[in-house]
């Protein structure tokens, strides 16, 4: 990526710059969500944005999730294109009956006649010693409405181009930011460009086993395979990047190559989105390749913990990733 | 314990002006048609039923009957750009916000002419052009969004105003908090029209909310409140339009409770056991048409024989509509997935 207007920027600063070129380019675009002004965001994603672009767009709002849910769903049916800030990704347990009730419905059960161009911005994930309360990554139950699209960029390239297809997706997507890759730096074009939700990208290619990740697990598997690199194994990474929908062609074809695969994600194991990966490879003609049967590495079926060893050890780390990437490509060898 | 305090009303001025004042004031046009799409939701809820029983219809329905002042007096007093979002018990709105009777019918038969192209049903008619946003089924639910509607309206500068119609059952959800505040500390437009049949399924409001009358409520998010006659259709246009004025000049968002009484039970399943007979027949005697059609001879707006013409041309209307609607092609399973998503 040597692209002229390329420079390295953190993945918050490529979430703000999607933000604010996607509401220059368009005025139907607004934010609203909890001290997202004058604050700036719990994180600061939103930082300066008032400044710009007024109290009307950048929109502070009461605490209250189901309201903030609601305005944006009523506003995207109007045809606006709101951004919706849920400050801590636990919070949307507050939303759930708009966005799953309302914002997904719409559309179908009106048959066809409207639609909901919105985006749920949230950070997700653990690793900040915040608790069982702000750490949750709870992608599945999304995954499972049919309605919503979830997005989860691992990149500051992708969190910029990723977001600004959300926005002009013309369906809810629910943009899942991971709190530790906030201040992770990376290469980002200064124009406004769009990655297509629904594809995913290999990270790194290998021989020996694939390992499907998304957000944070990807920078950990990437660094797993650079270690395994040194012993001779060569993972091959894939970043999802779009959880819903998914880009089943690219998993099948790497399994199908390695006859290996190794799920990888935050969120608890048992009904974690890891199964529904796993299924989708089963059931396609890469079941015919696989040389070990499919393994699933997910956080523990544990609320976050606070203390850091008890966090640390509730999702996978980079040497867990290392050690199941081991033993899954020496497997029946 | 501290005594009731009487909360803001609309306007002290309108409210005394009484029926007898808006039978001069408005066009006689105007009144016969409230008339009419009172008495066409009360046929179109009774053919419904009678569908139902012949076993005609698949799903579930929450009839409106004895509650068709509440739709008619409010939506009277729209403009017809004006919009709404309303509820499970939505065919009283629907009607009275314009609704063609046979893709109404249609969609309560679950046939692909249907509004919603028999993915809705009777809980989720929406006429998108008509400026009816929908029904929702879930108790409460369109209130927050309507918020998000109202937003959009101001964000436009638009001069169109939203009624958001809910039942008593939806006051005491969290929602219902969350919207009304976030609706007044923004001053969107939108009037809250909270129909009080006295029954969230089968618990009593009395019992149900700890205040009484619900529109006392508004104190909370310093909104006008104002509880009204549900089944005197003029009272409620009254109140009604003098809130919807008053969210068009920019004023903010009002809270009315339209009292009055549903007939029917909850949905199709009900047994009655939560009331009395008596009850009921108490309130049959304050049906809001027959008291209408009354009001309209005697101050001489309209004639017996006028009166007769509009209730027959409202049955026959329904009865075609019913007519053409079962005859409407069930629509297809094949490729639902593709509907799922806009492109």
């Amino acid at each position: 990526m040597s692209e002229p207007n390329t420079r390295e920027i953190t993945y918050l600063e490529a979430v703000r710059e999607a933000l604010t070129q996607e509401m220059r380019r368009d005025p139907s675009v607004f934010l609203l969500g909890e001290d997202i002004g004058v604050y700036g965001g719990a994180f600061g994603v939103t930082r300066g944005m008032l400044e710009e672009f007024g109290p009307e767009r950048v929109r502070d709002t009461p605490i209250s999730e189901a309201a903030i849910a609601g305005a944006a769903t009523g506003a995207a049916l109007m045809g606006m294109r709101p951004v919706m800030e849920i400050m801590f990704m636990d919070f949307i347990t507050i939303a759930m009956n708009q966005l799953v009730n309302q914002a997904a419905k719409i559309r179908f059960m009106f048959g066809g006649k409207a639609s909901i161009p919105m985006v749920i911005r949230t950070p997700a994930g653990s690793g900040t010693g915040a608790a069982a309360q702000h750490c949750q990554s709870l992608e599945a139950w999304f995954i499972n409405v049919p309605g919503i699209k979830v997005v989860a960029p691992a990149t500051p390239y992708d969190a910029k181009g990723l977001l600004i297809a959300a926005i002009r997706d013309n369906n809810p997507v629910l943009f899942m930011e991971h709190k530790l890759l906030y201040r992770t730096k990376g290469p980002v074009p200064e124009e406004l460009y769009s990655i297509p939700l629904g594809q995913a990208v290999v990270r790194r290619e290998g021989r020996d086993a694939t390992v499907l990740a998304y957000s944070v697990m990807v920078p950990r598997a990437l660094e797993a395979a650079e270690q395994l690199s040194r012993e001779g194994i060569e993972l091959e990474v894939i970043d999802l990047r779009s959880l819903k929908p998914l880009d089943q062609a690219t998993i099948v074809a790497s399994v199908s190559k390695t006859g290996r695969v190794l799920i990888v994600h935050e969120a608890p194991r048992t009904g974690g989105f890891g199964g529904e990966l796993a299924a989708v490879i089963a059931e396609s003609e890469a079941f015919d390749y696989l040389d070990a049967p499919i393994r699933r590495l997910a956080g523990r079926d544990i609320p976050i913990p606070y203390n850091r060893t008890l966090e640390r050890a509730a999702v996978p780390q980079v040497e867990d990733i290392v050690a199941a990437a081991r033993a899954l490509a020496q497997e029946g060898r | 314990m501290t005594e009731f305090v009487p909360h803001p009303i609309l306007d002290p001025a309108v409210i005394p002006r009484g029926s007898q004042q808006l039978l001069r004031e408005l066009p006689k046009e105007r009144l016969a048609w409230m008339l009419q799409k009172m008495c066409e939701i009360r046929y179109f809820e009774e053919k419904a039923e009678e569908l139902y029983v012949r076993g005609l219809v698949h799903g579930t329905m929450h009839l409106s009957i004895g509650q068709e002042a509440s739709s008619v007096g409010s939506i009277a007093a729209l403009r017809p750009d004006d919009l709404i979002i309303h509820h499970h018990r939505g065919h009283g709105h629907t009607i009275a916000k314009g609704a063609d009777l046979k893709r109404m019918m249609a969609e309560f038969l679950g046939k692909e002419c249907g509004y919603c192209r028999g993915r809705g049903g009777s809980m989720h008619i929406a006429d998108i052009p008509g400026g009816n946003l929908g029904a929702t089924g879930v108790v409460g639910s369109g209130i927050p969004t309507a918020v998000g509607i109202a937003l959009a309206l101001q964000m436009r500068r638009s001069p169109q105003v939203l009624l958001a119609f809910f039942g008593d059952g939806a006051v005491n959800l969290g929602e219902f908090h969350e919207a009304l505040n976030m609706a007044a500390i923004w001053k969107l437009p939108v009037v809250f029209i909270c129909e009080n049949n006295q029954y969230g399924m089968s618990g009593p409001a009395k019992v149900m909310c700890a205040v009484q009358p619900l529109s006392v409520r508004a104190i909370a998010y310093n909104m006008p409140g104002q509880t009204v006659d549900g089944n005197d259709v003029l009272a409620v246009y009254q109140v009604t339009q003098a809130a919807v004025e008053r969210a068009r000049r920019g004023e903010g968002p009002a809270f009315i409770e339209n009292y009055t009484y549903r007939w029917r039970g909850h949905s199709k399943s009900d047994r009655n056991v939560y009331r009395t007979q008596a009850e009921i027949d108490e309130w049959k005697q304050r049906c809001p048409i027959a008291r209408f059609k009354q009001l309209l001879i005697e101050a001489h707006v309209l004639t017996p024989e006028e009166v007769e013409t509009i209730d027959a041309q409202a049955k026959m209307a329904i009865e075609r509509a019913a007519e053409e609607a079962l005859v409407c092609p069930e629509p297809s399973p094949e490729n639902l997935e593709a509907e799922v998503y806009a492109p």
